[in-house]
């Protein structure tokens, strides 16, 4: 089980302190996919990087399964089951999809399982193996690469970080179908930074990050129905 | 053969024993082993230390190992060799160089190669630079390359220098004719206090004639490394230039590609790029349970790789 406890994450600049999050508290239960809303800026990436480990908390605890993990590496983190798919992910020159799934893997991942977890992304396996994650791949490419490298991963809570930028109409489809597969069988739990409405409807639970509060959470039954109908009036998303 | 003679061996040119086919080992400045093949033939120089290797006309599917080591301190080797690739022939070369030096005297083997290349002929030269040993004694290894490849014939040069070597200087010149194509792969890395510098100087003369130079470099700690590749359009030609470095320590990178075109219709790019590690890439790697130092490592050999 994750908690987060009153997690604040302040940054100092020439025009002072700002409080880009402030005091959330959410718990996520084993096995469960929670999707994390909001608008743009609102502190949703950061709080997904706050678990990751790759930003600090300037407040607040993080508990994964009863244990302290505010003040854990990345690494650690990474060895407790934690993972994350980054929103922009880096490029790697000389290293070939295969390569890198096998890392995420931990082990040499045979052909036949690259190319499951490249299919369940919408790549072509065949095409992809062999080819280097570096500037010859295009945006969506290397964002479902990153996403197959999640799902090569033995995995106790993934995190993906906006999933669906840059992700054609297709593969989003497929995308969608390899969520709702990890979401039954219950083996991982999930977070989801996500706009998408086909994301929100298959999630457990849905929490609206606003100006650095939750400003919402609970049952996706009973959030996404509210979202939308907001939608439906105004543009304000408060 | 000792077991630094055979470590050597292993990594200079992949070699666990003596190889089939065409042969020659040169040890402390000597020529110690020579085989020729049916197609492949080796001689010493009758004017010089070296030798001369041809490949007849045709040959298909055969190899050259030729490494050197030196295993002494204060050895000083000068040696020429001449490749004759004759028309339509297709072979690997492997070459390398390996200096183990235990001694507080520097040891130095300068390898001056020329290539004449036949019409069609398609070769591969590989050619692997390391250096060991804990004495004072620096290790250094100056190559000279020139390559003269006649119409449509074909080379992919890669060029390894991993560890171990104080200091290089790399010289390489080519001359091409119409329809040839020349690759180049450079891989190198520097520590310590070591020091790197490799001019080339590649000319496209015949039309059609292409190329494509890529130099991916690592310098760590207090090295240094110039790199200065020139090609020059003399026809209608294509030639791609890219040096790519990365940067660590106190380490210092001068990369400076240059390109000239003499004929309008050659068309000739250039890039260049020096940076440090990504801080994501690093990042990224420690969210798969990678430590920091565990990343980095994983970064540079696969950009080495």
């Amino acid at each position: 089980m994750l908690e987060l406890k009153n997690i604040s994450f302040n940054v100092s600049d020439e025009l002072g302190e700002k409080e880009i999050l402030t005091d959330v508290s959410l718990t996520l239960e084993d096995g469960k996919f929670l999707v994390v809303t909001g608008p743009n800026g609102g502190g949703k990436s950061t709080l997904a990087k706050i678990i990751m480990g790759i930003q600090k908390p300037t407040g607040g605890q993080i508990l994964w399964n009863g244990i302290d993990i505010t003040e854990m590496s990345i690494t650690e983190r990474a060895k407790l089951g934690i993972g994350y798919a980054f929103q922009h992910p880096p490029r790697f020159k000389g290293l070939s999809v295969r390569g890198l799934l096998s890392l995420a893997h931990g082990e040499d991942l045979p052909e036949d399982q690259c190319c499951a977890y490249l299919t369940n992304v919408g790549l072509c396996s065949k095409d992809y193996l062999n080819r280097e994650v570096d500037s010859s791949l295009s945006g969506g490419e290397i964002k479902r690469i990153e996403i197959a490298t999640l799902m090569a991963r033995d995995l106790k809570l993934a995190i993906y970080d906006e999933p669906e930028a840059g992700i054609d109409l297709w593969s989003f489809n497929m995308l969608v179908e390899s969520f709702k597969g990890i979401s039954k069988s219950r083996k991982e739990s999930m977070i989801i930074i996500s706009h998408q409405e086909r994301i929100m409807k298959i999630a457990d639970e849905i929490a609206v990050i606003a100006n650095g509060v939750v400003s919402k959470k609970g049952p996706a039954e009973e959030i996404f129905p509210e979202l939308m109908s907001q939608f439906d009036n105004t543009c304000t998303f408060r | 053969m000792n077991k630094i003679d055979k470590r050597m061996l292993e990594a200079v040119a992949d070699l666990h024993e003596i190889p089939q086919g065409a042969f020659s080992l040169r040890k402390n400045g000597e020529s110690t082993e020579r085989r020729s093949s049916a197609n492949i033939i080796i001689e010493p120089k009758k004017d010089k230390p070296g030798i001369d290797i041809t490949v007849k006309a045709g040959t298909k599917n055969e190899s050259v190992h030729m490494p050197v080591i030196i295993t002494e301190a204060g050895v000083n080797d000068l040696v020429y060799n001449d490749f004759y690739i004759e028309e339509n022939a297709d072979v690997l070369i492997v070459a390398g160089c390996g200096i183990h030096n235990s001694g507080d005297q520097s040891s130095e083997h300068d390898g001056i190669h020329r290539f004449h290349i036949g019409k069609n002929a398609h070769i591969k030269y590989v050619e692997k630079h390391y250096g060991e040993g804990d004495g004072k004694g620096d290790r250094i290894l100056n190559p000279t390359t020139e390559i003269y490849m006649a119409e449509n014939s074909f080379c992919e040069m890669e060029s390894v220098q991993i560890k171990g070597v104080d200091s290089t200087k790399r010289d390489t010149f080519a001359k091409l004719e119409a329809g040839a194509r020349l690759v180049i792969l450079e891989k190198l890395m520097t520590h310590g206090n070591q020091i790197a510098h490799s001019d080339m100087v590649i000319e496209l003369n015949g039309e059609d004639a292409s190329s494509q130079i890529i130099s991916r470099s690592v310098a760590k700690d207090d090295s240094e490394q110039v790199f200065y590749p020139r090609a020059v359009g003399n026809a209608k030609c294509k030639a791609h230039v890219q040096c790519d470095s990365i940067i660590m320590g106190n380490a210092h990178i001068r990369s400076i590609p240059e390109i000239a075109a003499n004929h309008c219709e050659a068309n000739i790019v250039h890039e260049a790029a020096i940076g440090r590690i990504n801080n994501d890439q690093l990042l990224k790697l420690q969210t798969l349970g990678k430590t920091e130092e565990e990343a980095e490592e994983i970064i540079i050999n696969c950009f080495l790789s």
